[in-house]
């Protein structure tokens, strides 16, 4: 609280600074534009100017997920506020850690209706995790750090910082400095000992364990996904993850089921369904997972590991349940685990294993592969093979292309997938490829989209070229939102309706247009080299993959049913003709 | 609801009080949780309570099955300017009163039934003409709704509650 007075615009860019941020995506406009003056003068925070505000979201979502920091945002009042909303709340369901700097008309106009004013913390107080309108720029210091503590702290999540335009213009020299401490918010990262023991307890009487893990294990940070891969290996239980966990246990273990859930494997779901306990590591029992609830997993007990004690005993309850973060509780897990089965042993999981051995036979993300077209779970299985020595980082759009990419393509590290999960936001994938590329430049960083989510988007591609960012876009392109279409089939009697992809451009003329390269590839006998031609090519790429147009997407549980009860790929196949004339190309 | 609890839940009362910062916005985030996500608002309450008007208490008085209460203070709990959150209902005896307005029309034999009635609910006459009355009555809910429909029957006009405020028995605090 000394020193020289400075403006509003100055105290947060130096706040910005101080709290580590070297990066902000944004989009100026008449609300912020003392902030942007205050941009203009400084070299310690890099700006990366997007083509909207949503993607501006997005890409700092990618940002965070693939380095672990938090993402920050900078967009102007009203439509910069109200384009940004998509993007909060799909960083409020993930929980991903964002900072949104809003621009507000000045605080004598708040109220009146005013040019580019909306309610901004009143309309983004349900998709955040907490946000502050700044009117007192003495405050401003306080609010910035205040704002980061918040939403990287206890479970991530975005916080939205409204700032008028007065207030960032007036003086201060109330600066704030050291660590935040909150009077009512102070979340618990140690679980409850006896809580652990007593899991430790449960699993070591287990006959049929499974690990379920989720995006918290993640967002716990690498130490988690160490601990969580060490507790595994020594139980030698198997283990699935949700989409918003993979990565966070290694994809080539062989205790590792796969992907749980709607569109999760024969041996996971069975898995979970069988189960005698079940340990649900940073995961909420989301519906995608569940399944109906009254079926789901009914012989076994519940260990619930979650940092929001409001996820516990949500949709499914649990037998111990433990609020704490997962490094934390996993650490203290290990110990115990260690020192129970020192002295009592544990159970041999011997029967268990054949049992899923069993299901593994199955095979279920076998499909049939087609001379003249080319199937979508092909191009990523090529995809996967010809990347896995790269240092690689794949994001997605929502839809059947994303389903298959979390079944094909194979995550042996933590912060290598970025994919809308909770919200599921078709145009999520090139903006967090955007975001993903700007913080590990020198990586391959692939977009898995369809030709309909990538349209969603598309603007950004002046914002890679912009920057020189060599993201490569893999389109899937069925010419239908495909699990739109999947949905027609199974529940609507095949009524394609408005499910068609009408008007597509000419996404290699696209790419041109705005100075990338673009690739299309029909036959499966060229998919290697587009590929190669992709990974090869200085730059931002498109690749236009055509692939069969009525492809379902299988394993599924279908909605409503139970999560044992799943369509197979080969009974569906005996109702399908992928070489009838509608499938072909 | 649950797998393994195949019994059905029943709705009940519960009394919660929460301790907020008192700043712009709190009421809007509590309340827009209850209509976010569907829980039930009976009565509301809000006013500061410490001699600097720093924190306020917002007293709650929703119906749900004890699964949704749970979820409810569970979720009010990670509200950022939540301090505290108490079931009052949970946690023992409690004393819960509201006070109401209620404006009469009447004349002759009505008024004195009206006078009469007021009496026995200890209701005071705090405005009067020489056909109304407002009488002010505190009391527990229920006591006020008995209150109100008899006055409805001498020539009730208007009636305003303000909701219920609740305090734990004995010398503890929340």
């Amino acid at each position: 609280m000394s020193g020289k007075a400075i403006s509003g615009a100055e105290i947060i860019i130096n706040s910005l600074v101080d709290l580590g941020v070297e990066v902000i995506f944004g989009y100026p406009g008449g609300a912020v534009l003392p902030l942007y003056d205050a941009l203009y003068d400084q070299d310690k925070i890099r700006h990366i100017l997007v083509r909207h505000e949503q993607a501006a979201v997005h890409a700092a979502e990618g940002y965070a997920r693939s380095t672990g920091k938090v993402g920050v945002v900078l967009v102007t009042s009203g439509p910069g506020a109200t384009n940004a909303v998509t993007g909060l709340t799909d960083a409020m369901l993930d929980s991903i850690p964002v900072i949104c700097i809003t621009g507000q008309v000045p605080v004598h106009l708040i109220g009146s209706d005013a040019f580019q004013e909306a309610d901004t913390v009143g309309i983004t107080r349900h998709c955040t995790k907490h946000n502050y309108l700044v009117r007192d720029v003495d405050k401003l210091s306080r609010t910035m750090h205040e704002a980061f503590y918040v939403a990287t702290s206890g479970r991530p999540g975005p916080v939205v910082i409204d700032v008028p335009k007065d207030v960032q213009i007036y003086t201060s020299d109330h600066v704030h400095s050291g660590t935040i401490k909150h009077a009512s918010y102070r979340p618990e990262v140690k679980g409850d000992i006896n809580a652990i023991r007593e899991a430790v307890k449960l699993l070591a009487g287990a006959k049929k364990p499974v690990f379920y893990t989720g995006g918290g294990v993640i967002n716990s940070g690498p130490a988690a996904a160490q601990l969580l891969r060490e507790m595994v290996q020594l139980t030698g239980a198997p283990i699935t993850s949700t989409l918003m966990g993979l990565g966070a246990y290694p994809a080539s273990d062989k205790q590792f089921l796969g992907m749980l859930g709607m569109h999760g494997t024969y041996e996971a779901n069975n898995a979970m369904h069988d189960c005698d306990v079940m340990i649900c590591v940073g995961a909420r029992f989301d519906d995608r997972v569940t399944g109906r609830l009254d079926a789901f997993s009914p012989n076994s007990k519940k260990i619930h590991i979650d940092i929001d004690r409001s996820s516990i005993n949500k949709t499914v309850r649990v037998d111990v349940p433990i609020v704490g973060d997962v490094a934390h509780v996993l650490e203290d897990m290990l110990k115990l685990w260690k020192a129970t089965t020192l002295e009592n042993g544990r159970q041999s999981y011997d029967d268990w294993w054949a049992e899923i051995e069993v299901w593994r036979q199955r095979d279920c993300l076998k499909y049939t592969p087609q001379d003249d077209v080319i199937m979508p779970q092909y191009a990523l299985e090529r995809l996967q093979e010809l990347t896995k020595d790269k240092d690689v980082y794949f994001t997605t759009e929502v839809g059947q292309h994303q389903m298959w990419a979390a079944q094909y393509l194979k995550f042996d590290q933590p912060n290598r997938w970025m994919t809308s999960g909770g919200l599921g936001t078709m145009g999520y994938g090139f903006p967090a490829a955007v975001g993903v590329q700007i913080a590990h430049p020198d990586a391959l960083v692939i977009d898995v989209a369809g030709e309909a989510s990538i349209q969603m988007n598309i603007q950004e591609i002046g914002t890679a070229i912009q920057y020189g960012l060599p993201v490569k876009i893999f389109i899937l392109n069925n010419e239908y939102m495909g699990m739109v279409r999947q949905w027609q089939e199974l529940n609507h009697g095949g009524r394609y309706s408005q499910s068609y992809s009408e008007s597509l451009p000419d996404f290699v003329a696209l790419a041109k247009a705005y100075g990338g390269h673009g690739i299309v590839v029909e036959k499966p006998d060229e998919v290697d080299g587009a590929i190669r031609e992709m990974i090869e090519t200085d730059g931002l790429v498109i690749v236009d993959c055509r692939v069969a147009k009525l492809a379902n997407c299988f394993p599924m549980v279908p909605s409503g049913a139970a999560h044992n009860e799943m369509i197979l790929p080969e009974e569906d196949e005996e109702n399908q003709e992928y070489e009838g004339g509608a499938a072909l190309v | 609801m649950h797998h393994t609890h195949k019994e059905i839940e029943l709705a009940v009362r519960h009394t919660l009080s929460i301790i907020v910062d008192n700043e712009a916005g709190v009421l809007a985030r509590v309340i827009g949780l209850f209509s976010g996500r569907g829980y039930n608002i009976e009565h509301l309450t809000v006013a500061p309570v410490d001699l600097e008007g720093n924190e306020s208490r917002i007293t709650v008085v929703t119906i749900g099955t004890p699964h949704v209460i749970e979820q409810i203070k569970a979720q009010l709990d990670r509200l950022v300017p939540v301090h505290r959150v108490g079931d009052l209902t949970e946690c023992g005896p409690h004393v819960e009163r509201e006070l109401a307005l209620i404006k009469v029309h009447c004349k002759g034999e009505q008024q004195l039934a009206a006078l009469r009635i007021a009496e026995a609910f200890r209701a005071k006459t705090v405005d009067s003409s020489l056909d109304s009355y407002i009488f002010e009555v505190t009391g527990k809910t229920d006591k006020i709704k008995a209150f109100i429909k008899l006055m409805d029957d001498v020539g009730l006009v208007e009636a305003v509650r303000t909701g219920v405020a609740a305090l734990s028995r004995g010398a503890e605090a929340l």
